[in-house]
């Protein structure tokens, strides 16, 4: 680098393309947006916009074909009984999990943020890393080993003579089933583990943004700590919770590997649209479907943003 | 200043904290245990008896090798598109100021913000309708796509950090616009990209979803997460599983460790003062 510090002047190509784009920073600006944009906006939007106009489309009973002809009758068979049951489900699910991974992911949070300093904080970094990367369905394998009849947890429950306990939590109607890999709680833990690390990541970012002073000065005006993590830390932690719940509420929407692997054969969005486009063939369908997430995402996005959670990013 | 009467942190907080980690690291940790069981057809624990034999079923596999040949080729095609349009795209976006910027913004972001099955299917009908065949180019252009974000986000912090005044010192020493990219703003964000490459390494060569959708059915299709998926929903057996998910994590671990110590030094990048 140090024999290039003054370098001459070049005539030739380079020189003149060099000029000409220095002096039309708007042309240069294009030229540098064009092939992204490209990829994105035409086969990524392209395709999307494709999909979506299918939920307009219907399918003919019979023949399965697709008619082409503009009507709303696919999306009203979004609420039919069924239908309405798989969106509602998967919607609670996410909530579920988004509200546990909040609340489990608050305190490691606070703790990495306010105490962890130097080495501790590197470690505390890698140790959200390392899972949050770590293949996806390792992670679920990981659990169903977990959760099984014969695994760890019917295991250890028996050694502390709480087989009681996860019986009785086997046993809740509709949620329970005959073992933790084939219920709901099941799916809901796997769940909760899997996006974790995706809602530690910017709680820590929102609450490092916290100036310390900021805390003493409420303690030193006579604020308890309940009055100062009410009136100072959540205020200023909550941009980073909801851009943490985008990941969460969002990946879980439309996740159709866990409940297939782990819980009740109750469908959920992910599979119904799966199920739909692939062995039914019904891609109307599968297109109305795949509108609710996009829907809910966008209203949730701009709340999001709204709220000061894309800085929190 | 910072005081230095820091409160300890009650033990309360650290409690959760490490029931926390505990929670994220110990299933990792089964993974390991559960490849030395001697138990095939169920998941027994404890494991009965340990045996390293599955190691050396593991090797003698040849289809597993194939779906690992084909996911580390997957891997870096979509890795090394993704690293060219990522950049271009953190580069425009860098102190440019003009309308609807926010929203191009969220175009770079929205294939992580939706839901992967909608980035699946989506591409899945466009090449029905394109009538493009399924094959290892299909796979790969799902994967760049969602490749390009982790790239771009990537490119764009270390750019933020990056001060515009050395880019025109180096344009009033008499540099041209490419020896200044070449001497002066490849060597500041080098390392950003390198960081960012390796996760969208990780990313792609770890991806199940988009792949399920974007894949055919032939030799072509079977990725080594897909043929993890189909172990998963027929196990044969099992601990071969485990071995092959170690080895996944070993993949997927050393580019993550590299990518953190690439990006660790960030905040000191010259010229980056306030």
């Amino acid at each position: 680098m140090s024999d290039h510090v003054i370098s001459d002047a070049r005539g030739g190509l380079f020189r003149r393309i060099s000029d000409w784009i220095f002096r039309r920073p708007n042309a240069f600006l294009i030229l540098l947006f064009l092939p992204p944009l490209l990829w994105l906006g035409v086969v990524y939007i392209g395709s999307l916009l494709a999909l979506l106009a299918h939920a307009f489309f219907s399918i003919d009973e019979f023949s399965g074909f697709i008619i082409y002809e503009p009507t709303l009758s696919t999306i009203a068979q979004l609420f039919n009984p069924a239908n309405f049951d798989v969106i509602l489900r998967t919607v609670l699910m996410a909530a579920a999990v988004t509200i546990a991974a909040a609340i489990i992911a608050y305190p490691f949070a606070y703790f990495a943020a306010r105490y962890a300093k130097g080495k501790w904080k590197a470690l505390f970094y890698i140790l959200v890393m390392l899972p949050l990367w770590s293949s996806y369905l390792v992670k679920v394998y990981s659990w169903k080993l977990i959760l099984a009849k014969e695994g760890i947890i019917s295991w250890v429950a028996a050694k502390l003579h709480l087989t009681w306990l996860l019986d009785a939590l086997l046993a809740t109607p509709v949620l329970g089933g005959p073992s933790l890999s084939i219920s709901y709680f099941g799916t809901f833990i796997v769940f909760v583990y899997i996006w974790l690390p995706f809602m530690i990541l910017p709680t820590q970012a929102a609450l490092e943004r916290v100036p310390a002073n900021l805390i003493e000065a409420s303690s030193d005006l006579g604020g308890t700590p309940g009055q100062t993590f009410r009136h100072v830390i959540w205020p200023l932690a909550l941009p980073g919770l909801i851009a943490g719940s985008i990941f969460t509420f969002s990946l879980t929407l439309g996740d159709y590997i866990v409940p297939q692997i782990v819980g009740s054969s109750a469908f959920y969005l992910g599979q119904a649209v799966y199920t739909l486009q692939g062995t039914a063939g019904n891609i109307p369908l599968a297109a109305a479907f795949t509108v609710v997430p996009i829907l809910i995402m966008f209203v949730y996005l701009s709340i999001a943003k709204r709220m000061g959670a894309f800085n929190a990013l | 200043m910072r005081s230095n009467l820091e409160p300890r942190a009650p033990w309360g907080l650290k409690l959760a904290a490490l029931l926390c980690v505990l929670f994220l690291h110990v299933p990792l940790l089964l993974i390991f245990l559960y490849a030395f069981t001697t138990e095939e057809k169920s998941y027994q624990f404890p494991p009965p008896a340990y045996t390293t034999k599955w190691f050396a079923v593991v090797w003698e596999r040849q289809d597993i090798w194939d779906a690992i040949w084909l996911s580390v080729k997957i891997a870096s095609i979509a890795t090394a598109v993704a690293l060219v349009l990522g950049t271009l795209a953190a580069a425009a976006l860098w102190k440019s100021r003009f309308i609807g910027k926010d929203y191009i913004s969220l175009l770079f972001i929205l294939p992580i913000a939706l839901p992967g099955i909608i980035t699946g299917i989506a591409l899945r009908s466009a090449f029905n309708v394109a009538d493009i065949p399924f094959s290892m180019w299909t796979i790969i252009l799902g994967h760049a796509t969602f490749c390009i974000v982790v790239v771009f986000n990537n490119a764009l912090a270390r750019f933020r950090r990056l001060s515009g005044s050395m880019i025109e010192a180096s344009m009033d020493l008499g540099a041209d616009g490419f020896q200044t990219f070449r001497y002066v703003v490849l060597p500041q964000i080098g390392s950003a990209l390198l960081a960012g490459g390796m996760l969208a390494f990780a990313l792609s060569f770890d991806e199940v979803i988009v792949t399920t959708f974007t894949a055919g059915t032939g030799v072509d299709a079977k990725t080594l997460p897909i043929w993890m998926l189909d172990e998963l929903i027929r196990p044969r057996q099992r601990p071969v599983t485990n071995v092959v998910a170690i080895f996944v994590m070993c993949v997927t671990f050393i580019p993550i460790l590299a990518a953190y110590y690439l990006t660790r030094d960030a905040e000191h990048t010259a010229g980056a003062g306030k």
